[in-house]
């Protein structure tokens, strides 16, 4: 289990001049097993502007050269990212992986209509492009036959903050395909 | 106080019979064909027994209930979209006379609210309209309780033909169409369903608490709502939805910002998937959090407890 800590960093949630709002990303280090270690490399996120969203420490693994992995998710707007990995690294921490943006809201949509018939590849590319989200599941059921009526279930892993745009970019494809979509709940309503 | 009833349909019949119990006077009651008016009360039965057997409550003219003796007129005439008429009409005469008016009838605050509000603030006598949203449940009230400008968004299921098909669909795997000839058999759904499955008579209910919570910043009518309804959502997308511990529901949005009707994807177990005709509404306010109130959307005696709430309320 990750322990979640919270840094407060003040961007948090904030929007960029350009626009392109807070992003999630993750951040693999190694440490020295000495105390102190850890608390000294999560200073200089805070520091740059960035906000913890987890450590993942793992005790018990040890990397090639018998240091400690801790993977740790932070988000922060897209341009202050490489200056949070170059403190990192004049605070002398040893970052092993950066960069890798973290998918960190999922949203489930259903599809009905004639999905396999309207090229369901084409349609979920598109949904993958547009939108910066990736499928990560689908469901298909077609009682009718493939060139029928049919259903959908897609869930999809979409980067913070921008679940509204996917959603639009589903809707924008489905009036195209003659689909219907049936959304989740996202402003405030459950969705579980 | 004495009542005069506009319509003797559902509605208009049990707020008429019940309203002795009350401890009101019903002095006139109108249907399209006719009317009966009583200064000293009419028999309520007997008008009733007469539109059983003759299809009308009486022989006067249904204007001559307008005219009739009472403090407040109930309008329970069917809705009407556009103009609203005659239930416009009849709310606006009854204000001209400084009486107090309390609707059933969606047309005037979903179509005309502006209108409607303008002819209250020139007259001494009050528009009050639980009854338009929701049936039994005080949803209206609710928001008055608060202040509009303490709730910020309403949600919920608001129409019980469309709950009842989709949560029919979704427990026993069949299509639409089966459970649309199933739910007229029983009465749940009109021969003509076309106002509850495509999601008209929720965006209407969704429209007035748009009215009320934007509280005269912003007037809202039902072009000015998004608008699905359930008719093409198949069987097999409800399979699917269940797999993944969800079900779908026609949920209504009302906010100051306007007003979206149609099938949500819900958690299944959660506060939004009631089943069968049962309606929730969901009140999000800035000091309390989410408020829950369901209950008994529809039906003529439990519409006829919110219209004789507002009867209490103008006393």
């Amino acid at each position: 289990m990750p322990g979640d800590a919270e840094a407060g960093g003040d961007e948090a949630g904030d929007e960029v001049a350009d626009g392109s709002g807070v992003r999630s990303y993750t951040v693999r280090l190694e440490l020295v097993d000495e105390p102190g270690e850890l608390l000294r490399a999560l200073e200089p996120i805070a520091e740059s502007g960035g906000n913890l969203l987890s450590i993942f420490h793992e005790r018990g693994n040890l990397t090639p050269r018998g240091h400690i992995p801790v993977e740790v998710d932070i988000e922060c707007p897209p341009d202050r990212f490489d200056d949070i990995v170059a403190a990192l690294r004049d605070a002398g921490v040893n970052v092993i992986q950066a960069g890798a943006e973290r998918y960190s809201e999922e949203v489930t949509v259903l599809l009905a209509g004639h999905i396999i018939d309207t090229d369901l590849s084409d349609s979920l590319n598109r949904i993958e492009e547009c939108s910066g989200a990736s499928v990560v599941d689908l469901s298909l059921s077609s009682p009718e036959g493939t060139d029928d009526v049919s259903s959908a279930r897609i869930r999809l892993a979409v980067e913070s903050g921008r679940t509204d745009e996917a959603l639009s970019t589903v809707r924008t494809l489905a009036d195209e395909k003659d689909l219907r979509v049936v959304e989740p709940l996202t402003n405030g309503g459950e969705t579980a | 106080m004495k009542i005069a009833v506009l319509g003797a349909g559902a509605v208009g019949r049990s707020v008429a019979e019940l309203a002795g119990e009350y401890g009101h006077e019903v002095t006139a009651v109108a249907d399209s064909r006719g009317a009966v008016a009583d200064a000293d009360g009419v028999d309520v039965a007997a008008a009733f027994d007469r539109k059983d057997e003759a299809g009308s409550v009486g022989d006067a003219d249904p204007d001559d209930a307008l005219a009739a003796e009472y403090d407040v007129l109930v309008e329970a005439t069917p809705t009407t979209l556009g103009d609203a008429e005659p239930g416009f009409g009849h709310a606006r005469a009854a204000l001209e006379r400084d009486r107090h008016v309390v609707l059933a009838n969606k047309g005037p605050v979903a179509e005309r609210y502006g209108d409607l509000r303008a002819l209250e603030r020139d007259s001494a006598g009050d528009v009050l309209f639980e009854a338009t949203v929701g049936g039994a449940i005080p949803v209206l009230s609710t928001i008055a309780d608060f202040g509009p400008s303490k709730v910020t968004a309403a949600r919920g299921v608001l129409n019980g033909t469309a709950n009842f098909i989709l949560s029919r669909m979704a427990a026993e795997g069949i299509d639409y169409e089966h459970v649309l000839a199933e739910a007229q058999d029983l009465g749940v759904a009109e021969a003509d369903p076309a106002f509850d499955v495509d999601g008209t008579d929720a965006a209407l209910k969704c429209v007035i608490l748009a009215n009320v919570l934007s509280d005269g910043d912003a007037e809202f009518s039902l072009d000015d709502a998004e608008v699905d309804g359930i008719r093409d959502v198949p069987g097999s997308a409800l399979e699917l939805a269940a797999e993944d511990g969800r079900t779908v529901r026609l949920i209504g949005e009302a906010s100051p910002d306007g007003v979206r009707v149609g099938p949500r994807l819900v958690p299944a177990n959660g506060t939004l998937a009631v089943t069968g005709t049962r309606n929730i509404v969901q009140l999000e306010t800035r000091h309390a959090g989410r408020l829950n109130v369901s209950g008994r959307g529809a039906g003529g005696p439990e519409t006829a407890t919110a219209v004789l709430a507002d009867v209490g309320r103008l006393e």
